[in-house]
């Protein structure tokens, strides 16, 4: 009896537990090699990826990386999800984290500029080469980010209230968790178009852009970043927060069309 | 307060219109498979009880491939000038979809415990095979029915995999699930939680309501 009520206890907790194992440090724990844990906006992804395939080799030290809308990363932190590092899409996000005491202001920095793009599927591109084009009838729906609380979605919806469309679009647009999924959408046409960062779209096949956003006439993007009041790598923590502010790191940043906000 | 009115309204709504949808077919796929042999018989019942136990991200995605507009049947429901993918009418199909395993499982019950002799009486009285269904089988079979329709309306009130793949979480088509989804993801608990209380009373009339019908949950 006692091993039946053993093993359905730790199957219990290993039920319980389990969820939580899609979270990179819970692996941590049992690996011996020093480790960081990253969480950076969906965007980034792929450039933090490469970031911290050059930073594994010098330094033999492990990166876990966290992608996801800066808008969920925020709400983990705040949660008290243990992260070292975290680079948001915007400056709101960031400072939710601060303000509560997670993200450390001393360590705060803006790293990162990106650029707004408007995308329309490959095989349908509609004339599309300005704001007032969107109008149309023929634009069914439009993918953003979540405009409540998406970084990108935030800078889209700026952007079209600037240019006066944003009342005339808004029953059209998709709110998508995050930027990348907003450009998933539009690569399989389930939606006529989409703002997206520049640095989604150049690599894309199947979204095409149709028109730039001018760097000036769109909202200033930043990426922030800072390192966890209580990094539970600390030396790590520390070690690959200067690492992103290197040539080294710039450089991969701007191989994939962001733009560096340090001086270098 | 108007949230959890509009987004419980809307999802009630909706399981309602899907367990309509799934009403015909599903009581025509659990007849036949209660009565009739033929060829393909258990490949229609293992394919029947799929969304079960695939996850329903992966049927999700699946109906988006179908559905969408580069898909097998995007193409002509684009043409028809119908959007599906992004609007209610996702949400329908995604709830009728995941809801459809529980309706036909019970319903199928339903039909096997009917004594075939009464049907038997039926057609040699002069009955015609639709007739003795509607006036004989579907009558006595109705608990499993009505009790295979609670628990796919249930299961389609509580869809989430299947339904934020194909239909988003556009502001007013946001079933409870996608809506609680989204507020836990934006640390948003306090409007959460009252969308769980406004979930789990559902659930408990639901589920109330089916044991009263006799099956088990």
């Amino acid at each position: 009896m006692t091993t039946i009520m053993r093993s359905l206890s730790l199957l219990l907790i290993v039920g319980f537990w389990l969820p939580s194992c899609s979270w990179p440090v819970a692996q941590s724990g049992s690996l011996s090699t020093a480790t960081v844990v990253v969480s950076v906006a969906a965007s980034l992804s792929d450039a933090v990826g490469d970031v911290a395939n050059v930073f594994e080799k010098q330094t033999g030290i492990q990166v876990l990386v966290n992608a996801a809308g800066s808008q969920i990363l925020a709400t983990q932190i705040i949660e008290e999800v243990p992260v070292d590092v975290f680079v948001s899409a915007d400056e709101r996000q960031m400072i939710r984290t601060i303000a509560q005491g997670n993200m450390d202001e001393g360590s705060y920095l803006q790293l990162l500029s990106n650029q707004l793009v408007v995308v329309v599927p490959s095989d349908r591109l509609m004339g599309i080469s300005r704001p007032d084009d969107l109008i149309a009838q023929s634009v069914r729906r439009i993918a953003l980010g979540d405009p409540e609380a998406v970084p990108g979605g935030v800078y889209a919806q700026e952007y079209l209230e600037q240019e006066g469309v944003w009342d005339a679009l808004e029953s059209k647009v998709v709110p998508m968790r995050n930027v990348r999924a907003a450009l998933r959408a539009v690569e399989a046409g389930t939606v006529d178009a989409g703002v997206v960062y520049r640095t989604d779209a150049r690599q894309s096949v199947n979204a095409v852009i149709a028109f730039d956003v001018p760097v000036g006439r769109g909202p200033r993007i930043i990426y922030p970043a800072a390192v966890s009041t209580e990094p539970p790598n600390p030396e790590s923590a520390a070690q690959f927060f200067l690492f992103l502010q290197t040539s080294t790191a710039q450089q991969i940043f701007e191989a994939y069309g962001f733009i560096s906000l340090l001086a270098h | 307060m108007t949230e959890l009115f509009e987004v419980t309204g809307f999802t009630v709504l909706m399981a309602g219109v899907a367990t309509l949808v799934m009403l015909p077919p599903g009581i025509f796929v659990a007849w036949i498979l209660a009565r009739r042999q033929f060829y393909g018989r258990s490949v229609l019942e293992t394919v029947v009880t799929l969304p079960l136990v695939v996850p329903p991200v992966a049927t999700g995605l699946i109906l988006l491939k179908l559905l969408g507009r580069r898909g097998l049947f995007g193409g002509v429901i684009d043409a028809i000038g119908v959007d599906v993918v992004f609007t209610w009418k996702a949400v329908v199909v995604a709830m009728a979809v995941m809801g459809f395993p529980l309706l036909v499982r019970s319903a199928r019950a339903g039909f096997e415990a009917v004594d075939r002799r009464y049907e038997g009486v039926a057609a040699t009285l002069g009955a015609r095979p639709l007739k003795v269904f509607w006036t004989i089988s579907l009558p006595l079979a109705r608990r499993g029915v009505l009790a295979g329709a609670v628990l796919g309306f249930s299961r389609a009130i509580g869809e989430f995999g299947a339904t934020v793949m194909i239909a988003g979480s556009l502001p007013g088509s946001r079933t409870l699930s996608v809506a609680i989804y989204r507020h836990a993801e934006l640390g948003q608990d306090t409007a959460a939680s009252i969308l769980i209380i406004a979930a789990v009373a559902i659930g408990f009339v639901a589920v109330y309501v089916a044991n009263r019908l006799g099956v088990a949950t």
